[in-house]
């Protein structure tokens, strides 16, 4: 039975059934790489996605994925990348993941060529890598590395069609374009599956699966100013902290330093691993000041900082002194066409300059979120016990940027998040291959536990007054945008909390006023609102918990990073909204531990 | 920035076809009246977002918002494009816009359409690199100018602009395999990588699969990544032609 205009409750009874070995909620880069080691190997996967796979926002990444494949150098080494990660997260990344992450890299990186994935190449025919920011040799002795693999500027668009083609070969199962509501967890805390619409027919799903993976993306919609698509919103988090399950590091979220000034899309950072540079109204390149070394490839938080306080103090480019300049016209057309031809069509649509003759106007712009569900390396989701230690949520698994295993910790180094991908993608499917061949039994959930993953659904399905969606999502994105943005602070923290409490409200109350079954866009903006609310709240709180500048989270009322007290992960729970702190893994396998330096670059 | 600063239209004329089969009514043009903020040049998904706000029954797909993602495909002014980055200057008729689902294709409502046959076109060229050599430990190589032969071919973002803007397509969307797949098929017939080149070929020589293309070029027209389909489809009659010989 559709869902329909005539305000009816939907309960177990009225859903239809489909069963899998493994369910993946996300067809971007993380989802499709789990999906494609479950169907390689023979077990019944299906892939929930709310858009056509390859629409899913890993299209967009442009610059490349960071990985010591030593094609650019053969003395390259997995364990400088792996310094990098650390100190590029602040010494909050877990020694553990990024170990794991920095040395399986390379397999999978060949792997995804091996499949098909057209990287651009090298005079050697090897696979093309570039300079990006926060990139040294010999753990930072020996200047600039040029690591990160990429496709032109599209790696994302090549790297997930890549994807959906090979999970095409291994016959994956699509339910392209359903929208996955709410997690459906049993009396013993475990997950059995979600509860999902068809959106084309507005048919109602319960999806009953031995393993669940949350591979939904990140949650940009938050704010006002975003790289992200207009579908990351968050949605596995919200279905995660509606089931009961904390997250962790929600306070870190990136500001990419080089948003096009107006609209927010992205330029990559690859535009500055060529060569590019950043310049205020003076011309002057002002990263030689604030990152003497590394300059305009200093660490992403340090850039976008660096920006915003050139423009505070008045040396902004434009009329209202309020973007900086990207110049690119140095490099002459031969390397703008060639390995930026996608920045290009951008730069000329949205800034109407051509990079080559003109800079490009720019600003920071909510680009990725460190923090997410936390998992192990295997991808199983983890809560905190009342005494601090971590279990395993039995059935659950999440990767991607919706997860925060944690290999980005503060700040996320370029090209890493779609290493982080595919490395705990397949980790987290290998882990569920193995599960499956060892012979997990599909937990039992009764009507009781499905009816509970209904309530959101049939709240939005039969309201009849309330608030306006797009109006409360608009307020919602504003109050982020002031309060939570670049640098915080806490009176204005405090002020944007209790703003978010009346947002919260009104998300409670809102009024779907188009309730027809087929393809009902409206419904799923509802939907999607309510996991924002939760995103949003998630990360305010713990922002404002977090009380010392590390990473992406700077704080005027505390400057200075404070590692007596905070090095630490953030643990946050929705129903009692309160923060608690998890260790930060310092035990790594196979080499010893780096401890926390000062970071400068 | 003194570019962003257009024309100062503040009120838009928009018409836009409606259609929810299940509503029992038959499709239909909704006219609206649109107030856009002056000065700027916003873009057509800019502004039927505003019209969302007016009406939130009207339905179209959107993502990326900036030409990547493949989402918005649909007919501008008779003319196929992408929606978020089509700019109300370019495709205004004085001030008055008229918005159409991709021609060809079943509706499934408003500006939505079933990409069904599209997707299982391209399915058929089998879109995955074939190899069954034993793999190398590191990458298969290939040389810059073998990698080049792959640009204009891969960046393909299946928004179905062209495959919809082809009568040879509309006639045949079960046999004719479209513009899209077969760029696609191109590309995998170009790549160094891949061996299965003769079994692809095999593939298309029926007399439909790509002959029922008359070269009339509406595909390169629309593309809105400026691709070159015309193109990959003639490379690929010339090599089954050659091997014909
Ligand atoms: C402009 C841009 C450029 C970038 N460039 C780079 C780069 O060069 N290098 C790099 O390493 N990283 C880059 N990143 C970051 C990186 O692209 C993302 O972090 C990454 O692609 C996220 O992948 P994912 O698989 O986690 O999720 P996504 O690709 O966002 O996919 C999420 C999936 O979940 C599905 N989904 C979500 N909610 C639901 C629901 N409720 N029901 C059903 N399905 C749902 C969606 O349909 C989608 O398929 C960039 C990011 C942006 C925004
Ligand atoms: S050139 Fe061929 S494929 Fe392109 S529109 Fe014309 S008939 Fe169709
Ligand atoms: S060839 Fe161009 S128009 Fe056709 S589907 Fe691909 S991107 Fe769209
Ligand atoms: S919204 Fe992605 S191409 Fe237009």
């Amino acid at each position: 039975m559709a869902m329909n205009g005539k305000g009816e409750e939907l309960d177990a009874s009225k859903l239809k059934v489909l069963e899998y070995d493994g369910i993946v909620v996300g067809g971007g880069g993380s989802g499709l790489m789990s999906s494609l080691q479950l169907a390689q190997s023979g077990f019944k996967t299906a892939v929930v996605s709310k858009v056509f796979p390859t629409r899913s926002h890993t299209v967009s990444a442009q610059g490349g994925i960071t990985c010591a494949i030593q094609s650019a150098d053969p003395d390259d080494d997995w364990r400088w990348h792996m310094y990098d990660t650390v100190k590029g997260s602040d010494f909050i990344g877990d020694q553990d993941s990024i170990e794991y992450m920095c040395q399986e890299g390379p397999k999978a990186v060949f792997e995804l060529e091996h499949m098909g994935l057209p990287f651009s190449r090298t005079e050697e025919g090897k696979i093309y890598q570039r300079a990006f920011g926060g990139q040294s040799k010999d753990y930072g002795k020996g200047g600039q590395a040029e690591r990160t693999c990429a496709a032109a500027d599209r790696t994302g668009h090549a790297l997930l069609h890549t994807l959906y083609q090979a999970n095409l070969k291994a016959g994956t199962n699509f339910l392209s374009e359903w929208f996955a509501v709410d997690l459906v967890k049993n009396g013993d805390n475990q997950v059995v599956g979600v509860i999902a619409f068809e959106i084309e027919t507005g048919e109602p799903y319960f999806l009953k699966s031995k393993a669940t993976v949350l591979a939904t993306g990140g949650a940009g919609r938050i704010y006002q100013t975003t790289s992200n698509a207009m579908i990351n919103t968050g949605d596995g988090t919200g279905m995660v902290l509606r089931a009961g399950f904390p997250v962790q590091d929600m306070e870190m979220w990136q500001f990419h330093p080089t948003g096009i000034y107006g609209h927010g899309t992205l330029v990559t950072e690859g535009c500055r691993g060529e060569g590019g540079y950043l310049v205020n109204k003076d011309g002057e390149r002002f990263m030689e000041r604030y990152a003497p070394n590394y300059k305009d490839l200093a660490s992403r938080d340090v850039v976008a900082r660096s920006m915003m306080l050139e423009i505070l103090e008045g040396r902004g480019c434009g009329p209202d002194a309020d973007h900086v300049y990207l110049k690119l016209d140095h490099l002459g057309p031969e390397i703008v066409h060639k390995r930026l031809p996608g920045i290009t069509e951008l730069s000329k649509t949205f800034a109407h300059v051509d990079p080559v003759e003109h800079p490009i106007p720019v600003v920071p712009t909510c680009h990725y979120a460190m923090g997410g569900i936390p998992t192990n390396v295997h991808g199983q989701v983890l809560t905190q016990a009342t005494d601090g230690t971590d279990n395993v949520v039995h059935g659950l698994y999440a990767a991607g940027e919706a997860a925060c295993v944690s290999v980005h910790g503060g700040n996320r180094l370029g090209g890493n998040s779609l290493l982080d991908l595919i490395v705990f993608g397949r980790s987290a499917g290998l882990h569920i291959e193995n599960a499956l061949k060892e012979g997990i039994t599909l937990s039992k959930a009764s009507n009781d536990d499905i009816d509970q993953a209904l309530v959101n659904l049939n709240r939005v399905n039969i309201s009849s007054t309330g608030e306006d969606v797009a109006n409360v999502k608009s307020e919602l994105q504003k109050n982020m945008q002031l309060n939570f943005g670049v640098f915080r602070t806490g009176d204005l923290m405090e002020k944007g909390l209790v703003e978010l409490e009346n947002i919260r409200e009104k998300t409670q109350n809102i009024h779907l006023t188009d309730k027809s079954s087929r393809f009902n866009t409206a419904r799923v903006e509802a939907l999607e609102l309510l996991n924002l609310i939760e995103v949003a709240q998630a990360t305010a709180v713990c922002a404002n918990e977090r009380k010392e500048s590390r990473g992406a989270h700077a704080r005027d009322d505390f400057q200075e990073r404070d590692d007596d007290n905070w090095l630490k992960h953030s643990i946050y729970f929705a129903d009692s909204k309160e923060v608690t702190k998890r260790d930060v893994n310092f035990r790594p396998k196979t080499v010893q531990a780096f401890q926390p330096i000062v970071r400068s670059y | 920035m003194d570019a962003i600063v257009s024309k100062s239209i503040s009120s838009i004329n928009l018409s836009i076809y409606r259609y929810d089969p299940d509503s029992g009514k038959k499709p239909y043009m909704q006219d609206l009246s649109i107030d856009i903020p002056e000065g700027q040049d916003i873009m057509v998904l800019d502004l039927l977002n505003i019209a969302k706000e007016q009406d939130p029954s009207i339905s179209f797909r959107r993502s990326c918002g900036e030409g990547v993602c493949g989402s918005d495909g649909m007919n501008i002014n008779g003319k196929n494009g992408l929606g978020c980055i089509t700019p109300l200057s370019e495709a205004l008729k004085g001030n008055k816009i008229v918005l159409r689902p991709l021609p060809g294709l079943p509706v499934i409502k408003d500006l939505i359409v079933d990409m069904k046959q599209f997707v299982d076109q391209y399915k058929k060229i089998k879109p995955y690199l074939i190899n069954d050599e034993e793999k190398p430990e590191k990458e298969i190589k290939q040389s810059v100018e073998e990698r080049e032969k792959l640009d204009g071919l891969y960046e393909c973002i299946m928004c179905g602009c062209c495959s919809t803007a082809c009568p040879s397509f509309w006639w045949n969307p079960d046999k004719f395999l479209g513009p899209a797949a077969l760029l696609q098929a191109h590309r995998f017939i170009s790549d160094s990588r891949d061996t299965a080149t003769e079994e692809r070929l095999d593939q298309l020589e029926d007399a439909f699969s790509v002959f029922k293309c008359h070269g009339i070029m509406n595909c390169v027209s629309v593309c809105p990544k400026g691709l070159n389909p015309t193109k990959a489809i003639n490379e690929i009659k010339k090599k089954l032609v050659k091997r014909a010989l």
